[in-house]
């Protein structure tokens, strides 16, 4: 055990700094391309740093495992961490928050408004096929999902969710042209807000790789979820502010 | 490793290999041929009244499909192809009841254009009025329509040719199963290269996928492209820009490598058309897979699957279907046999639609929880039921990704167990698994480390299937009973349901892969019709040699 909050990587004795790791180089496998290799461990900050293994592959490449013991160090009271400022639920616990905090299923109504006919975002989120092997909302027996697909005019979004009694609304925004996602989603932003009572309001999600976390109040919505977002961190959001803060409000 | 004391069955092990080829009637599961030719029966009544349903209905992709096979391509300035262009003015006018051939060989034998792509071109622009002929005008277009469709499916035919002639050049891969690895990019020009060399390491079989969202795009792509999400394209000049580049790599390596695509989304019979014009070799091509996990209305999708698996037929093109999408949302273990079930459904549907044993790669996952105890011997009794169940399908294996964590040696090992059930199963097209899913789309140190691994399974134990006999009554051969008998069960249950087309009932209450799709819901429902009397397609007519 280390004291304090001062930390080694552990091989097999307290204090060795010992590491693993792997990679490729690019280049055909020779003596030169194993010092190459130590080369990048010590650069790394590893020495001694021992090429254990090396594997031509193919005529142009070769990969490497290297061992060895790294110099730095880590300080407990100096890593940073960005926490997530709802707690990442799994399907089961989703599933098990809406019934026992709602009592029926949480709707959900989405679509990519506007022109935009890329439907890869939100169907990566609702389709039960999901993305990153997570699946998607329609996976979640508590959620009933709407997916209203490409092309989708505010107007009619509005209409669905009122027709839908929508507790969310997701519309993801691929195209980018002279800012089209954003004037999208305000415009959305605004249709719902002028549709609803404020306390009425369905929570307004977005999502696109373009979009940034932070620009959630510029664009009148409730959320951004920007390029990576899997369909669990969504349901997980959507769990925290629809059922969660509910019950402790 | 210490040698395990002999035990009491010894005997009986050694004389495996005798009794194996003595039974090989029963098979290594002694499965018993009554129940087996119950449960090909039971599928056959639950499809049948799903093939009525095709046959009464078209739809905009089958139509579309057609005109591709006459010839037409090509897209206009907004890159919208010409056959939705051609084929959306013609369903203004007249609908596609009729079938898109009539209306459209008409206004060419009326002159309205010398040609299909100068008529769509007028049609777009509102010049052309579409109608239903009759009389002699009717036979004319018949005659017109089935001269041109037909030169389409006889350059289906000399693709297959062409691949005939290349096999028997440069040979069929040297072992079973066959390794297929996947490529993409989402750069057709980044995916050639890699694909070659995927080839070089010892790929037979190389599989493009497809950026995400394609399926649910109700036309064709155009042209060569450079940018996909999670994938690439499907257009035809990339299937022809592959192909090219793994003839390159057969006259290279001196064995004829097999390329990949997929046929399925709500182009899927424009798909299977393409491919069958540009030499593909495989086609993913599921019968349920776009109604459960795409949310494809199932009218369109078996009407669209019949088509596409005619052309399959006549191209001579290996289906591989989709069984392993069951295990990544339900459990392993508890749906094994909706795996059973839907491979007995395919084989139906493929059969029907003209296809033959060697065309079924009949697909299903190593899926299991690794956790549960006796994991591995389930696996081997899930595999050999397959393989056993369809003797002379070339079964398409599909390695972990459920309980792939991010632990990358773990899943090394996974993935080594994956292959040694396959080669000791005898499967037919092993998807070769990285231990980097659900990390990274893989490294080239992923897939030489994933051949690697291929190449000592097969290399050490790749005729461990002669020793390999279930004990009779043993564990492996009782799962693999208990998961037949629960298939039988559920395709009775399916047969239950009150309307004739049980299936369609089933799948709207969520039988399958634990997703609810009613009959009357769906993407592409809008493109589908009812055939009028006097329904007409050339292409149908000459795939069922009519």
């Amino acid at each position: 055990m280390s004291e304090g909050s001062i930390l080694r990587p552990y091989g097999d004795t307290t204090g060795d700094g010992m590491v693993q790791l792997s990679f490729t180089l690019p280049v055909a496998h020779s003596k030169v391309a194993e010092g190459a290799a130590a080369q990048l461990a010590n650069k790394m900050g590893i020495d001694p740093a021992l090429v254990v293994h090396a594997q031509p592959m193919g005529p142009g490449f070769t990969f490497f495992v290297v061992y060895g013991r790294v110099n730095h160090l880590v300080d407990l009271d100096k890593v940073e961490v960005v926490e997530r400022d709802y707690p990442l639920l799994s399907p089961k616990e989703v599933n098990l928050a809406i019934r026992s905090g709602l009592r029926r299923r949480l709707v959900v109504v989405g679509g990519c408004i506007g022109t935009d006919a890329h439907t890869v975002g939100i169907d990566a989120i609702l389709n039960i096929k999901g993305f990153a092997g997570e699946k998607g909302l329609e996976y979640y027996r508590e959620i009933k999902v709407v997916n209203l697909g490409a092309q989708v005019s505010v107007p009619r979004l509005v209409e669905r969710a009122r027709e839908e009694k929508a507790d969310a609304v997701l519309v993801s925004q691929v195209v980018t042209q002279r800012d089209a996602h954003v004037h999208n989603t305000q415009e959305m932003s605004a249709a719902f807000r002028e549709a609803y009572p404020s306390d009425r309001r369905p929570l307004m999600v977005v999502g696109g790789p373009r979009f940034d976390e932070t620009m959630a109040s510029q664009l009148g919505v409730d959320r951004v979820f920007s390029r990576g977002t899997t369909p669990g961190e969504v349901a997980s959001y959507l769990t925290h502010r629809l059922v969660e803060s509910r019950r402790t409000a | 490793m210490t040698p395990r004391p002999p035990d009491p069955s010894a005997p009986a092990v050694r004389r495996a290999p005798a009794r194996a080829r003595a039974s090989r009637k029963g098979g290594k599961l002694d499965l018993d041929p009554l129940t087996v030719r119950k449960a090909r029966t039971l599928a056959r009544q639950v499809g049948r009244p799903i093939v009525t349903l095709a046959q009464q209905h078209t739809t905009v992709s089958v139509e579309r499909a057609t005109l591709r096979l006459a010839g037409l391509e090509g897209a206009d300035a907004d890159g919208i192809p010409w056959v939705n262009r051609l084929l959306d003015a013609v369903r203004g006018d007249v609908g596609i009841e009729h079938g898109v051939a009539l209306p459209v060989w008409d206004a060419l034998v009326r002159g309205e254009a010398d040609d299909l792509a100068v008529l769509a071109q007028k049609a777009s622009a509102g010049s052309v009025r579409f109608r239903v002929p009759e009389g002699r005008d009717l036979v004319r277009a018949r005659a017109g329509a089935r001269r041109q469709v037909g030169a389409g499916l006889r350059r289906v035919d000399a693709r297959r040719r062409e691949r005939d002639r290349m096999v028997k050049r440069y040979g069929d891969p040297r072992q079973q199963p066959w390794i297929y690895l996947i490529v993409a990019t989402g750069d057709i020009y980044e995916d050639m290269p890699q694909a070659q060399q995927a080839a070089r390491e010892g790929a037979d079989v190389i599989a493009v996928i497809r950026s995400t969202g394609q399926s649910l795009l109700d036309y064709v792509p155009e042209g060569a492209t450079r940018e996909g999400f999670a994938g690439t394209y499907a257009t035809q000049e990339n299937f022809r820009l592959m192909r090219a580049a793994l003839d390159e790599s057969s006259r290279e390596l001196g064995r004829y490598v097999r390329l990949t695509n997929y046929a399925s989304g709500l182009c899927m019979p424009e798909i299977a058309a393409l491919a069958g014009l540009e030499r593909l070799d495989m086609m993913l091509n599921d019968s349920m897979y776009g109604i459960l996990f795409r949310d494809i209305n199932p009218v369109r999708t078996f009407v669209d699957q019949r088509f596409s698996r005619q052309v399959h037929a006549r191209a001579g093109i290996i289906i591989n279907t989709g069984e392993d999408n069951y295990l990544t949302t339900a459990d392993a273990v508890d749906a094994a046999h909706t795996v059973t079930v839907s491979q007995l459904l395919n084989e139906y549907f493929a059969k029907e639609a003209g296809l033959e044993d060697w065309q079924l790669g009949l697909g299903h996952a190593f899926e299991i929880d690794p956790e549960l105890p006796d994991s591995f011997r389930m696996e081997l009794a899930h595999a050999l039921l397959a393989r056993e169940l369809f003797p002379k399908a070339p079964l398409k294996w599909m390695p972990p990704t459920r309980h792939m964590t991010g632990d990358v040696f773990r899943g090394y090992l996974l993935d080594s167990f994956f292959n040694l059930a396959g080669t000791l199963t005898g499967q037919g097209i092993l998807l070769v698994g990285m231990m980097t899913e659900a990390v990274v789309t893989p490294w080239i140190s992923d897939r030489d480390l994933a051949l690697r691994s291929v190449r000592y399974v097969l290399n050490a134990a790749g005729n461990l299937h002669e020793d390999f006999v279930p004990a009779p009554d043993g564990f492996i051969v009782q799962r693999a009973r208990q998961v037949l008998a629960e298939g039988i069960d559920l395709l009775e249950r399916i047969l239950a349901h009150e309307s004739r087309t049980g299936l369609l009932d089933a799948i709207a209450d969520g039988t399958f892969g634990l997703m609810k799709r009613p009959a009357d819901a769906g993407r592409g429902l809008d493109g589908v019709a009812v055939k009028a009397d006097g329904y007409f397609n050339p292409a149908s007519e000459i795939l069922e040699d009519k």
